[in-house]
């Protein structure tokens, strides 16, 4: 390397011989400063990280992403990005990216033991068209499914949901998100009767108080960690409470820093709310006009497998959903008994703070906002501590107005625009419709221009349902796109690996590059991802935003979008169809569910003479229509005119997103207050038009334990999670190097006396080990993340260290979302 | 030499021709981050790499890019009350620290005003900036940053 004096001297010589119009070979052979050919095409487009949805501006140049940087345009973050963010450019450019179709062969055939082997699109298609209708044939729709993910784009999710469910008549369609917030999702539904939350980002320059429940802002979120740290840097009075099982980055703008016991949550919420009524801050107002009071089911059990000795012992675990009404003198004994003595023991958290966080709720002067992730949501427990924050915001009315504000966080980009609007759960349709109304599937098989009574009602497998009947081989057919679930699945080694290599079964994975998921898979599509498609997202605070493509993805690498359209044409409605729908519906027969679920009269509608003329759509030209505008068109139709609002296609591709619902041109930043929220009637003040009688549920639910508590042989809790600069899995920040470099494994973040304790010390080579399966990593005492006695971190991020073999496969069993912060493990020496 | 690689290498005329009329050669797909193993198998991990110490500037690869800490960062504390990076970073220190001072854009608020100090909002450095370790990075990244898609350089420098 050229050192610093050598580097001038050549530089000075260089310049003098360019000044004289000499030519020299110089070290400098670019200008400094932009001519012509310096140049950039800048568009716009949202991360393809978190749920933050921040706005990024993204340089192209010969058909190459060059530099992006925070949009100043963006509300969401005005100009920042945190390191990913910043890094978005070379996420494309890992040398492996995936170009060609892969296929497991032995002698020119498909294998399930065969090695991979290039293979055409239409070879790709032939091979798993024939496996998906020898499943249909042989054991019909429920055999086949989908998992999908809260990174598809809208339109993408909302064509695989058509597929799904009105071409292969199933709903075994589920997205990863159900690992990240069903528990949110589910909880938004029962107490408000819509999904999503009803503030927005602006509460964080409204309120005075924020209370993080398990969540790493710092780390996690950290754009919006920078709006809570502005706030709380330049108003004095402003403070910040920060509850965790362990002590993180987030802690470090904490004025009540809290651990507690894992699951202990419950109690805590609980107490708050006895100290609200027992120190008579009840908003009664407020809850005698807008709540109900309901009793929830008790001892549900844990989402194990039925067999399982937990779900055997508990009561209610085959009805875990059941409440009953109650009134507020009832909800006020449920909660009496936790008072601050009995939940200061139970959590291990000082009395002092425990009644310094109850008085941020409990004074009325003080406007909070509660902020929650994976903590609350990957809990067996999750509906219930999700039920039971809304419980203090509503007790108190601190609720629908700018800085009161209970937010749900998500970890997506679209965990809220696809997972949660479109519907691709197996329970969902658009709009927050459910599969099991038939009211609701009528509406729907009437947009979608489909026969009636086509539409099944049957809820579909959930995600780790999806895993174990894989596994028992009652699920054969099996389409995993955008995600990488045999990273993040719990229990992987018992649950899910065997299920992609059952030999009954057929896996095709869809990805960008070659993932564990996809090394396991029997045939691999090549994804195009980001802005190598037009694109829209819809991030935790009801924005929908949109992106066009901007670059070419390499190779035969295609979107989502374009294989599922394109694996349609190979089915005809006779081959997938019931005999007497087609009887009762002769037009239909003899189309391919290509010509019904696309080319249906309403998809197809705008011409390519639509597409603006700056940029590329490769789906467009290749189907013949404007495919993205057509989907989104179709799709927004569902939510028009009663509060799902979305406003014309060609508005996203101007503005920087909008908050739905869009009324007038009007995006809506608060829902359910008068005057902030266009569909609650003058007069009514506050109205939760979500239910029925327009008011919100209010639950008791008990604290109980976790599914399996730390013993003598395994002795220590396991918390999993992420990290800043890893994106979940990784398949894209690891192959940038700053990013690598920066946080190059993932190892065991423990207290210094446990380690020593086990004769360990930082850097010492351990295994992790649970009832379920066992990793090899090394020993972290002084890390970012500080463990109390008793409890490691380790993070999911790294391929080589699958930390998801020792997860328990435990979930909420009212939203099946797991439990990834609470499983026994032991650490020992390897 | 080991007898089992005579034998190998003993084969390999034999195997060759197969090879070369095969259309298309198998091709083992793992995931690059774990050693050719087996889902089912574990590694021994590898040590954990050191920090990278030599306070050398890294090129950014654009300049909107926050650049990477060649520094040890062990034991900062950064809390309400105290922020090392700081204490070396900001305008009024760095004569003494001969750090390189940080972006003007870290005084600018959210609304675009100019303040007379760092704006809060850019308090926690590490969220941008992040040290490096010696890792060898596993899957090479053919990102190009924009000189190199330059045809020429314009005026004001560089050779034609």
């Amino acid at each position: 390397m050229m050192d610093r004096r050598d580097f001038i001297k050549a530089q000075a010589i260089a310049a003098a011989a360019a000044a004289g119009g000499i030519s020299l070979p110089a070290v400098a052979q670019t200008s400094a400063v932009a001519g012509e050919d310096a140049a950039l095409k800048w568009a716009k487009a949202p991360c393809r990280f978190c749920g933050t949805g921040c706005g990024v501006m993204v340089a192209t140049k010969n058909n190459r992403v060059v530099a992006t940087h925070g949009d100043m345009q963006a509300e969401v973050n005005r100009g920042l990005n945190c390191v990913k963010g910043y890094f978005l450019s070379k996420i494309m450019y890992g040398q492996d990216r995936l170009t060609r179709p892969l296929l497991r062969m032995r002698d020119g055939q498909y294998h399930k033991d065969g090695e991979f082997q290039p293979v055409s699109w239409d070879r790709a298609f032939d091979e798993m068209a024939r496996q998906w209708k020898r499943v249909l044939t042989e054991k019909g729709p429920d055999a086949v499914g989908m998992f999908g993910s809260g990174q598809w784009t809208i339109w993408e999710g909302y064509a695989a949901s058509k597929l799904m469910r009105g071409g292969f008549r199933t709903n075994n369609l589920d997205p990863n998100a159900r690992h990240c917030m069903a528990s949110a999702a589910v909880a938004f539904i029962r107490t408000f009767g819509m999904d999503e939350p009803m503030g927005c980002y602006d509460d964080f320059e409204h309120a005075d108080a924020f209370v993080l429940w398990g969540s790493n802002m710092a780390e996690m979120h950290p754009i919006l960690w920078t709006r809570i740290t502005d706030r709380r840097l330049s108003h004095s009075h402003v403070k910040v409470a920060v509850l965790s099982t362990f002590e993180h980055r987030t802690f470090e703008l904490a004025d009540i820093p809290m651990v507690f016991v894992p699951g202990t949550d419950l109690a805590i919420l609980n107490f708050i709310a006895n100290h609200i009524i027992r120190t008579g801050r009840v908003n009664r107002d407020f809850v005698d006009k807008h709540c109900n009071f309901r009793l929830g089911q008790k001892d549900i059990g844990y989402g194990l497998r039925p067999e399982h000795v937990l779900e055997v012992r508990a009561a209610n675990a085959k009805d875990p959903t059941d409440s009953k009404p109650i009134d507020f003198d009832a909800f006020a004994a449920f909660v009496s008994e936790y008072t601050v003595e009995k939940t200061a023991q139970l959590t291990g958290v000082p009395q002092e703070r425990l009644l310094a966080l109850a008085e941020l709720y409990a004074d009325p002067k003080i406007k909070v906002m509660s902020l929650w992730t994976m903590g609350f949501n990957q809990h067996v427990r999750g509906v219930w501590v999700n039920h039971m924050v809304y419980n203090i915001h509503l007790l108190t009315g601190k609720i629908s107005e700018p800085g009161n504000s209970p937010f749900s966080l998500t970890g997506q980009p679209s965990a809220c625009g696809t997972a949660r609007e479109v519907g691709t759960f197996a329970h969902r349709l658009p709009a927050d419709m459910q599969v099991a109304n038939p009211t609701h599937r009528a509406h729907t098989e009437q947009a979608w221009k489909l026969p009636k009574d086509l539409l099944p009602g049957k809820i579909g497998y959930h995600a780790v349902l999806m895993d174990r009947m894989l596994h028992d081989g009652k699920l054969n057919a099996y389409w995993i796109q955008v995600n990488n679930n045999l990273q993040a699945a719990p229990n992987t080694e018992n649950e899910t690996y065997p299920g992609y290599r059952n030999p009954d079964n057929f896996i095709v994975v869809s990805d960008a590059y070659p993932t564990v998921t996809a090394s396991a898979a029997d045939l691999i599509l090549p994804a195009a991802m980001w802005v190598e498609k037009e694109g829209a997202y819809g991030n935790a605070e009801r924005r929908t935003h949109f992106w066009h493509q901007l670059v070419t993805a390499p190779g035969e690498a295609r979107s989502d979008l374009w294989q599922i359209m394109e694996f349609s044409k190979r089915f005809t409605t006779d081959e997938v169809w019931p005999k007497a729908i087609l009887d009762a519906n002769p037009a239909y027969r003899g189309k391919t569910l290509f010509d019904v679920l696309f080319r249906n009269g309403t998809v197809d509608r705008f011409p390519l003479s639509d597409l603006d003329p700056g940029y590329e759509n490769q789906e467009s030209k290749d189907f013949g229509f404007y495919v993205q505008k057509g989907l989104f068109e179709e799709y927004a139709d569902f939510g028009r005119g009663h509060g799902h609002d979305l406003a014309p296609f060609d508005t996203y591709h101007q503005v920087r997103g909008l908050r739905w619902p869009v009324v007038k041109g009007q995006e809506t930043r608060w829902r359910y207050r008068e005057g902030l929220d266009p569909f609650v009637p003058a007069g009514e003040g506050v109205k939760f038009y979500g239910n029925p009688d327009g008011k919100a549920n209010i639950f008791a639910f008990p604290y109980e334990p976790p599914a399996e508590t730390p013993d003598t042989d395994f002795d220590l809790w396991l918390v999993t999670g992420r990290v800043l600069e890893h994106w979940h899995s990784g398949s894209m920040t690891m192959r940038v190097p700053e990013l690598y470099r920066a946080m190059p494994m993932a190892m065991v973040f423990m207290h210094p006396d446990d380690a020593q304790a086990r004769g360990l010390r930082r850097g010492s080579e351990v295994k992790v080990v649970s009832r379920r399966g066992e990793i090899r990593t090394r020993v972290e005492t002084r890390g970012r993340n500080k463990p109390p006695r008793g409890v490691i971190f380790v993070p999911w991020f790294d391929s080589a260290r699958l930390i998801n073999k020792c997860t328990l496969d435990a979930t909420d069993p009212i939203s099946k979302q797991t439990d990834f912060k609470k499983c026994a493990v032991k650490v020992v020496p390897a | 030499m080991r007898p089992f690689l005579y034998a190998a290498l003993a084969a390999l005329p034999f195997l060759a021709p197969a090879l070369l009329t095969a259309q298309t050669p198998p091709l083992r797909l793992d995931s690059p981050f774990r050693p050719p193993v087996a889902f089912t198998d574990e590694n021994p991990a590898p040590p954990v790499p050191a920090d990278v110490t030599d306070d050398r500037r890294v090129a950014r690869n654009y300049p909107e890019q926050p650049p990477v800490i060649p520094h040890n960062i062990r034991d900062y504390q950064i809390t309400t009350n105290t922020n090392r990076c700081l204490t070396c970073h900001s305008r009024q220190y760095t004569e003494a620290s001969q750090a390189p001072m940080i972006s003007i854009t870290h005084y600018v608020d959210r609304e675009g005003q100019t303040l007379g100090g760092v704006s809060p909002r850019r308090y926690f450095c590490l969220q941008c900036h992040v040290p490096q370790t010696v890792a060898r990075p596993l899957v090479p990244n053919t990102f190009t940053d924009i000189d190199s898609l330059m045809s020429r350089p314009a005026p004001g420098g560089g050779q034609p």
